[in-house]
């Protein structure tokens, strides 16, 4: 029963773990752009959170009202503004230039806020828990999972059901073709990273409520969506869940183990995969 | 009336130049051939009408006004639409997603979903595959079918024959007739020299990049035409 709960536990973990890694998918997928700044945007969204809520009173989920239109804003503007004049000279330059945000990020955080350990407080919910035969699960998880699930289902269905997400598959094609088509290219990129930090945001607030943080939080958070992304092979959305399932399970073991074995078990999960299958579970990207 | 005009249009790729002073112009309902050897230019005179090269303004006219430093979008929005060579099609789309992805701009006009698939029956049945997953000619028709859903007054094809079974090009070029009995104003670049004079009233002939020859289709002697196209 221990080992079916230790299993429960990380599988639910999974569900943040991926909604880390849906906005640094969603910018590779899209525009090839490998976001070293992801991690944090992320925690950015987090401190965000927290001075909406002690400017209005609001509990954090409540705040994504206010944060998740700030993060598209966010993102809409750093793509326009920023990062489309590093796509035309290959890989290196987005990712010298992102390298550069994440910097200016973590010393702005905390230049502004401190170097001090943060949380954000939802209330009774972060403790409250469901029996199912002895195995007890945490309501706060189980609603993380399904944010998760709706997060990707929502995707699925932009991806496969609209114009804008039909316009975002030809884009990852051929950029040059679908220009030629009259695809805006620039504009759809900034729409895209917009769309990524809705779920950053998300993603970001609800890390903040089970996790305490601070500014210099985000290149694990960084480094954990990678893996989600790379076990669950690149382009693919449920994939992801997949890796994210992984990584936490290989956490919940390695904890039970040991509790220092925690993320190294993580890590070494995701090294047996790359051996064992570099391109991922589900690879669909065809370049 | 012209449509289209190219007043001594230059184009390079970085520092070599692909054309030199080409004057071309189409009168409106037109269809114009665009002929010559492989690295003529036919393919980067399109790609420059289209705006996926930048030249200057004036070099590229459209309904009088100067296009040349347009986008390859806004081009599009302004008329003209492109069935590249080699066709291009979206891999990861349907035969229906690629040609609904045409219809980006939502210019308005007689062609629509179901037009395209009054003009290729074909493409009906096979909507929902994979756009590769279809034969060479079957793309070609999707290629042809995604162009016209920006309902462009102007249809740069480039290279419709290319690869295909002479029974497929006749298919392909019967269907080109249908499109100008609309009143689009097509420009045919081919290496088919014969297809491409069969379909059209009036060729430009490009050898490395110049305009070589320029002629009425019609009772032109085509030995002639070799000497301009080879340069001999």
């Amino acid at each position: 029963m221990d080992w079916l709960n230790t299993f429960i536990q990380g599988s639910l973990l999974g569900g943040i773990y991926a909604l880390f890694a849906i906005g640094l998918s969603l910018s590779f997928g899209i525009m090839r752009l490998v976001n070293i700044a992801h991690g944090d945007l992320i925690v950015l969204s987090a401190y965000v959170a927290m001075v909406v809520g002690q400017g209005t009173g609001l509990d954090p989920i409540s705040c994504l009202i206010i944060v998740v239109p700030v993060m598209f804003a966010l993102g809409y503007a750093l793509q326009r503004g920023l990062l489309n004049q590093t796509l035309t000279g290959g890989l290196l330059p987005p990712l010298l230039v992102t390298f550069g945000i994440s910097i200016i990020i973590q010393n702005g955080l905390l230049q502004g806020f401190g170097a001090y350990t943060q949380r954000l407080q939802q209330g009774a919910i972060e403790t409250a828990s469901l029996q199912f035969g002895g195995i007890s699960v945490g309501v706060y998880p189980l609603l993380v999972f399904g944010v998760a699930l709706l997060a990707l289902g929502s995707l699925q269905l932009l991806f496969y059901r609209t114009g804008l997400g039909r316009a975002f598959r030809a884009v990852s094609d051929d950029a040059d073709t679908a220009e030629l088509m009259g695809v805006d290219n620039r504009k759809l990129y900034a729409v895209a990273l917009g769309i990524a930090m809705i779920f950053t945001a998300i993603a970001g607030v609800l890390f903040a409520i089970r996790t305490n943080f601070d500014p210099a939080a985000g290149p694990i958070r960084l480094i954990l969506a990678f893996e989600a992304v790379i076990i669950g092979g690149l382009g693919s959305m449920w994939g992801t869940l997949i890796g994210g399932m992984i990584l936490g399970i290989a956490q919940s073991v390695g904890a039970a183990l040991s509790p220092t074995w925690q993320i190294l078990a993580g890590h070494i999960a995701f090294l047996i995969i790359l051996i064992v299958r570099p391109s991922g579970l589900f690879p669909r990207t065809r370049d | 009336m012209t449509l289209l005009q190219t007043q001594n249009l230059s184009a390079f790729y970085g520092d070599f130049q692909a054309l030199f002073d080409i004057n071309v112009t189409v009168d409106e309902g037109e269809t114009v051939a665009v002929i010559g050897a492989n690295g003529a230019g036919k393919t980067t005179f399109l790609r420059a009408v289209a705006g996926a090269l930048g030249t200057a303004p004036d070099m590229v006219m459209f309904e009088g006004r100067p296009i040349g430093h347009h986008t390859a979008h806004d081009i599009v929005r302004l008329g003209i639409a492109m069935a590249p060579e080699g066709r291009r099609l979206f891999p990861s789309l349907s035969v229906e997603e690629n040609l609904l992805l045409g219809g980006y701009s939502k210019r308005p006009g007689p062609w629509n979903i179901k037009r395209v698939y009054e003009l290729f029956p074909r493409l009906r049945e096979l909507r929902h595959l994979p756009a590769t997953d279809l034969s060479g000619g079957q793309q070609q028709m999707t290629t042809v079918g995604r162009a016209l859903m920006s309902n462009p007054r102007l249809l740069l094809c480039d290279e419709l024959s290319l690869g295909l079974a002479p029974v497929v090009i006749r298919d392909i070029y019967g269907c080109l007739e249908k499109i100008t009995a609309e009143g689009t104003t097509v420009v045919l670049v081919e290496q088919d020299i014969n297809r491409a004079l069969d379909a059209s009233a009036r060729f430009y002939c490009f050898q490395e990049g110049r305009l070589a020859l320029t002629a009425p289709t019609k009772g032109f002697d085509r030995a002639a035409i070799g000497a301009a196209y080879f340069g001999m």
